[in-house]
């Protein structure tokens, strides 16, 4: 899907090329395209370890797409998505993310006891003091309300080996004491968080 | 990150059940319980692109009468860590990005050139004999006859990597000193925390690597320091420990008179406060109190003393020091160039804020990392909230640099 809508945008760009023609303005929605492709519509990502970007501040997005475009987070697919993009650009997409609506927690409303677990943990760790007693994050601290399971345990583990450097070190840190089995257990709550 | 073995208990914290643990490292340590003003604080950090050069706060920027604020730089991402060579080439570190960006001027032109890339957390530097040093979080390089490759620089060379590799109080300020040996600060690995042997210090070495000596300990986390003119005392600030109280402690500005000397941190803040979770079994008097306190959560970082000619003679041989502005307490202080005059014991006589206007309705518009002297007398103050350096001048001396 996602090659496909670029191959379309390759062929509109090069037909106006041809007839020399300036090429209409693109809408942000219409450049987003290819991120929703992985991303999911809305923001609200079906794909393995895809996060979804509902929601997500526009300080938060706009940090991880400049760390992207400077290779100082490595995803390839991420890195060559943005390499070539403005620091417009990367504003235009980092707030055009924060329009979109949060993720929605899965129907079916989880373990209770796996639920009192994570809620636990949230309030031992304090993950609910920065990213805010809903978990929807503010400023540069992101939303994690609702985000993917899988997305969760892969990142905290990242943050926790430190594979993944954080912008400013702060979940390095904060996850120094946290064992696996409680990453496990935090994301079980966040990704169904009511 | 893990301490060493060789570290001493963890936070108590740990110990008591009734209380769950924080990593040792986490910045919500000593958070109060379910208090929602503190609940709203959180570390700020600042946006990754640089600010246009025409939104810059400049015009906000306020100085004393007969000082002017112009724009030196702009478009460097996290501007933090200000170091000046010889030919005029004044070198920038950064604390988020990877790069260390030279700024040159040429023929009124400000052109900015990279002179080491694919770095981790730059932001210390140190220029000395023409080489740059460069301190990442967890080793030290240089360039040689750095002004001279600017063009086409050669990979840095490491010389020092025997360094913590902890994220908490791991990015560096650096500077070499009167005796020609690279200071080196290693704070310690989290908001309060016993440290072990290599962390809550700054220590020394040979321009090659060799010969570590602690000159400082006790030190939670120092983001700036430098050499009296007069006596050749190293002076650093300090920053305090967070969650403790919205007005307590403060941050500190330290002298050291001997090798050694210990200034208190984790067992006692400020001089006169007992840590409450460390500070039993010590007395505030086993410590080097500060000269002088700087202001709660205020983030004092870079300092230089003024050295140059352009500015009247009451600032000269004072100390400017950059306070980066809190994030640990309600109402914002700080965000402002403070000047400290010294008497001539090397004691503080008095003090003033000399640049302000960066707090603006409890509201960050810049945040200044670091001053360095020009050799005109101009002084430079880095904002890494905006990625731009300006430039502070006296009398009329402003007007032909436009």
């Amino acid at each position: 899907m996602k090659t496909s809508m670029l191959r379309h945008r390759l062929a509109a760009a090069a037909l106006a090329f041809a007839v020399s023609q300036p090429l209409p303005a693109e809408t942000i929605v219409e450049r987003a395209a290819p991120c929703l492709a992985c991303h999911g519509e809305n923001g609200q990502s079906q794909n393995a370890e895809i996060p979804s970007l509902g929601g997500q501040t526009a300080p938060y997005a706009l940090i991880q797409l400049y760390l992207f475009r400077e290779k100082q987070r490595e995803v390839e697919v991420m890195n060559e998505m943005t390499k070539s993009f403005t620091d417009d650009d990367l504003r235009a997409f980092s707030d055009f993310i924060a329009t979109l609506p949060p993720p929605k927690p899965p129907t079916e409303a989880g373990d209770p006891a796996r639920m009192q677990q994570g809620a636990a943990l949230i309030t031992q760790f304090r993950c609910n003091g920065c990213h805010t007693l809903n978990l929807a994050g503010r400023d540069n601290i992101p939303r994690i309300a609702d985000q993917r399971e899988d997305y969760l345990v892969k990142t905290l583990r990242e943050y926790k080996s430190n594979a993944r450097h954080g912008y400013d070190g702060t979940m390095a840190e904060v996850l120094a004491e946290v064992s696996d089995a409680q990453i496990v257990a935090l994301a079980y709550t966040i990704a169904r968080f009511r | 990150m893990a301490p060493p073995a060789a570290t001493p208990a963890p936070a108590p914290v740990a110990a008591a059940p009734a209380k769950p643990a924080l990593p040792p490292g986490s910045p919500l340590i000593g958070r109060p319980e379910g208090n929602e003003a503190a609940a709203k604080l959180a570390p700020v950090a600042a946006p990754p692109l640089p600010a246009a050069a025409d939104k810059l706060p400049t015009a906000m920027l306020k100085v004393p009468r007969g000082f002017h604020v112009e724009v030196y730089a702009s478009g460097i991402a996290n501007a933090r860590s200000l170091r000046i060579g010889d030919k005029g080439t004044v070198f920038v570190g950064t604390r988020f990005g990877n790069k260390v960006t030279a700024v040159v001027k040429k023929d009124g032109k400000t052109e900015l050139k990279t002179v080491a890339s694919g770095l981790y957390r730059p932001n210390g530097l140190a220029i000395h004999d023409g080489t740059l040093y460069i301190a990442e979080l967890s080793q030290i390089s240089k360039i040689d006859n750095v002004e001279n490759v600017l063009d086409n620089p050669p990979k840095p060379t490491v010389i020092y990597k025997d360094l913590p590799k902890d994220e908490a109080h791991g990015w560096k300020f650096i500077g070499i000193g009167p005796d020609n040996k690279l200071y080196i600060p290693v704070g310690q690995p989290g908001n309060n925390v016993l440290h072990d042997a290599n962390h809550g210090q700054i220590r020394r070495i040979n321009l090659d690597g060799t010969g570590r000596e602690n000159v400082a300990l006790g030190v939670r986390n120092s983001v700036g320091f430098d050499w009296n003119p007069v006596n050749h005392q190293l002076y650093f600030s300090d920053n305090g420990r967070d969650w403790m109280s919205e007005d307590v402690p403060q941050d500190e500005l330290n002298r050291v008179t001997k090798v050694g000397e210990d200034f208190g941190a984790p067992y006692c803040y400020q001089g006169n406060l007992p840590d409450p979770e460390f500070g039993w079994g010590h007395s505030c008097s086993e410590f080097t109190p500060p000269i002088l306190l700087t202001g709660p959560h205020s983030a004092g970082l870079g300092l230089r003393f003024y050295t140059g000619h352009m500015f009247p003679k009451k600032y000269h041989d004072a100390i400017f020091l950059a306070r980066h502005g809190s994030w640990n307490r309600s109402k914002k202080f700080g965000g402002d160039i403070l000047v400290v005059h010294l008497k001539k014991d090397g004691n503080v006589k008095s003090t003033e804020v000399f640049m302000s206007g960066f707090l603006q309705n409890n509201n960050y518009v810049g945040r200044p990392v670091d001053v360095e002297i020009m050799k005109d007398g101009s002084m430079l103050v880095s904002d890494d909230w905006n990625g731009a350096i300006y430039r502070i001048t006296y009398g009329k001396t402003h007007t032909a640099s436009r």
